[in-house]
């Protein structure tokens, strides 16, 4: 089994070199072609080893000695268990998908081979991410997907805003990946390795307060990677990337790696349940936070990236409270969906030439009526409609929060439940139905190519029948995750079905509604609650004000102050005083052979007396 | 009695006239004639400590600069006669083609 983990995770490394070498040349066929199906070989060995785990268990490679110095003893090794065979499969079935996708997607794009070697690249960094059996080797794979994240929202680099959205994507995960590596040292200061087992060996044992500070760090770079209150504008701006980036770095498998890794710290972050409820407070708010900003925004992609934030807050809520299954089972059906939801969504780019404003579509329905039935089935499973996945997963985060007692949570998830059904509605009535407005620009649009059509297929199956698997899920992630007892009665559980279906349900009737008579009023525009939701709170604004300007001050007064005057003052005078130095004695060199005689006399008597007043000491 | 002292006196003596004639002299024989001043009196300070000191590498030192002395005034004379030949000065002054 050993020969299948490295397959699944060198795939796609081999891909991304392979593809490299044609990154400056113009669009190779071909290249796409190899990196898919590179990228599914990985998926088929994904498949192998969740079968091979499911019938023997765990399995743990150690590939070679990777770091080893002093104390330090770091191996290259990899865990393949329930958790991340998992990871694994939901990792490499999205990817195939989107590269897949991505063939017909950058089909007119110039560099349409780099672009495959830089997604390429992103998977083998994130199957390292999962994969990993220690902390490092995480870190590394956390790194390499930050690293692949900022070429990929930067691909269209001449682009000012997209090459402004990368940086700002690459310097917030920075901070908060200081947090993270304050946590790894920690970790090996008290533990004195990385391995997984034993660090988890070690943390039950030890002081509350040391567990307490370990699971804080680690939770702030988790919130990076997850966009989380306060670190979270860099997602909506990280939709200046080609589409199947947003869809497989921003929605579906990078930003789930907070997650990972506080589900992979579970039995660390058990010993802590105070922390846990605060990031499950965190998450809630997020939630409801990033859903309310998708009510009102206008644009197709920014929308989908709030309610990505606004679903990752519900998968910290579920993983806050100690129900990791939940919590990876809700990431599993959340990938599927909300990739097919950004798929259809560069459909529907491509059909409107990149035009990005719902308002001036509509009615799409007509023309692209494939992509119209994904992106609803898409957002009927985001919306938690029974049968479709999302019901099962986000119905139990709330019965989580229900059975935890955490009724401010649970009310909040309820509420933000309500709000994901009528903007994924909206977004569906405005792109797909009602009134042409895309005729008045002068836009004709048409359907994708079949094969991305039939690509997609997949991923709106699972998108349907996903959450059936749900007890078998839990039966074969909860071996290795602990198991989450809900000790509510059968009525309770119901009534909490039926009260979360009830305002889903009524969240889509009402934007159905709402929207089938043309929308709300404009004069709603001018009310300051909206205002509010339409500029994001204001927080970009508060950044820029607060934190970028202050830094820009500062900056500009280092640059002008301290390294002109003082740095680049020091090094200029060395230099100049060489050059004068060098200006002056240049006159010795008059080329007449008796000067130099006589300078060599000078230099002769001049060495003499240094030997003989500076005598070394003897 | 003629001690050490005395031949290291002569060698400085030596020395420094040789030195002053390099300093001084521009016609390019009267160098080296200079030179060889400096040499004989780096020479002869050679032999006297080396029979100071009984030790005779000194003395044979003072045989590899004679030899060495001798082929460098013979390749010298040689370049000097052919200088005179074409510029018909062998002043230093005179012998510069380039300037810093």
């Amino acid at each position: 089994m050993e020969k299948f983990v490295y397959i699944a995770l060198f795939a796609p490394l081999l891909s991304s070199l392979l593809v490299a070498l044609f990154a400056a040349r113009p669009k190779i066929l071909f290249t796409g072609i190899l990196a898919s199906a590179l990228i599914g070989v990985s998926m088929i060995a994904s498949f192998v080893l969740l079968v091979d785990v499911n019938a023997h268990g765990a399995l743990h490679v150690k590939m070679m000695d990777w770091i080893d110095a002093g104390n330090l003893h770091i191996p290259f090794g990899f865990v393949v268990d329930q958790v991340s065979v998992i990871m694994m499969v939901t990792v490499t079935l999205v990817s195939t998908i989107v590269h897949i996708y991505s063939i017909g997607y950058m089909d007119h794009d110039k560099s349409f081979n780099r672009f495959f070697s830089y997604l390429s690249a992103f998977v083998f960094s994130m199957m390292i991410l999962v994969m990993s059996d220690n902390f490092v080797g995480l870190f590394i794979g956390w790194e390499g997907v930050g690293l692949c994240s900022w070429l990929l929202i930067g691909f269209w680099y001449h682009k000012h805003s997209a090459s402004w959205a990368a940086n700002e994507a690459f310097i917030m995960n920075r901070i908060a990946d200081l947090g993270m590596l304050m946590g790894l040292f920690l970790i090996y200061w008290q533990v004195g390795s990385f391995q997984y087992d034993i660090v988890f060996a070690a943390v039950k044992s030890m002081d509350v307060a040391i567990v307490t500070t370990i699971g804080i760090f680690l939770f702030i770079g988790a919130m990076g990677k997850s966009a989380q209150f306060p670190l979270h504008t860099w997602l909506a701006d990280a939709m200046e990337g080609p589409t199947p980036v947003s869809a497989l770095i921003h929605a579906a498998t990078m930003v789930t790696a907070g997650v990972y890794l506080v589900i992979r710290c579970g039995e660390l972050y058990t010993l802590i349940p105070h922390i846990g409820f605060a990031i499950a407070s965190l998450g809630a708010f997020v939630a409801v936070f990033a859903a309310s900003m998708a009510l009102v925004n206008n644009d197709l992609k920014r929308i989908i990236a709030y309610s990505t934030l606004s679903q990752l807050g519900y998968m910290f809520v579920a993983a806050g409270l100690g129900a990791y299954w939940i919590a990876l089972f809700h990431l599993m059906t959340h990938a599927f969906f909300k990739s097919l939801l950004f798929l259809g969504a560069g459909n529907v780019m491509h059909a409107m030439h990149d035009e990005l404003n719902i308002k001036k579509m509509g009615g799409l329905y007509g023309s692209m009526k494939a992509t119209a039935i994904l992106m609803s089935v898409a957002s009927v499973a985001l919306a938690g409609i029974y049968p479709f996945a999302g019901f099962f997963s986000k119905d139990k985060i709330l019965e989580v929060a229900f059975n935890h007692g955490a009724y401010y949570l649970w009310f909040a998830l309820f509420i933000g439940a309500g709000m994901t059904a009528f903007y994924s509605f909206r977004l569906v009535m405005l792109v797909f139905f009602g009134e042409k407005e895309y005729t008045k620009y002068g836009i004709h649009p048409h359907e994708a190519q079949p094969f991305v059509i039939y690509a997609l297929m997949p991923l709106g199956l699972l998108a349907i029948i996903a959450g059936f698997f749900e007890h078998s899920f839990e039966g074969f992630v909860t071996r290795l995750l602990s198991h989450y007892e809900v000790h509510l009665s059968h009525g309770t559980e119901w009534a909490l079905i039926a009260g979360t279906s009830a305002i889903a349900i009524s969240g889509i009737v009402f934007a159905i509604y709402k929207y089938s008579r043309g929308g709300f009023s404009k004069s709603l525009e001018n009310r300051a609650c909206y205002k509010l939701l339409i500029n994001q709170y204001f927080i970009p604004k508060l950044y820029a004000m607060y934190i970028m300007q202050p830094f820009t001050v500062l900056s500009r007064f280092l640059w002008q102050r301290i390294d002109v005057r003082i740095v680049d003052f020091t090094v200029d005078l060395i230099a100049k005083v060489i050059y004068a130095t060098g200006q002056n004695t240049r006159k010795m060199q008059s080329g007449n052979l008796s000067d130099m005689l006589r300078w060599m006399i000078v230099g002769m008597v001049a060495l003499l007396a240094l030997a003989i007043f500076f005598r070394p000491m003897v | 009695m003629i001690t050490l002292t005395h031949y290291l006196v002569l060698v400085g003596i030596l020395f420094s006239i040789g030195l002053v004639g390099v300093m001084r002299r521009t016609n390019l024989l009267m160098l080296f004639f200079s030179t060889e001043i400096l040499l004989n009196a780096v020479n002869v300070g050679f032999v006297a400590v080396s029979n100071y000191y009984g030790d005779l590498s000194g003395q044979m030192f003072a045989f590899f600069i004679i030899a060495v002395a001798a082929s460098e005034v013979a390749v010298g004379l040689g370049l000097l006669i052919l200088w005179y030949k074409r510029n018909g000065s062998i002043d230093l002054n005179s012998l510069q083609s380039m300037k810093g």
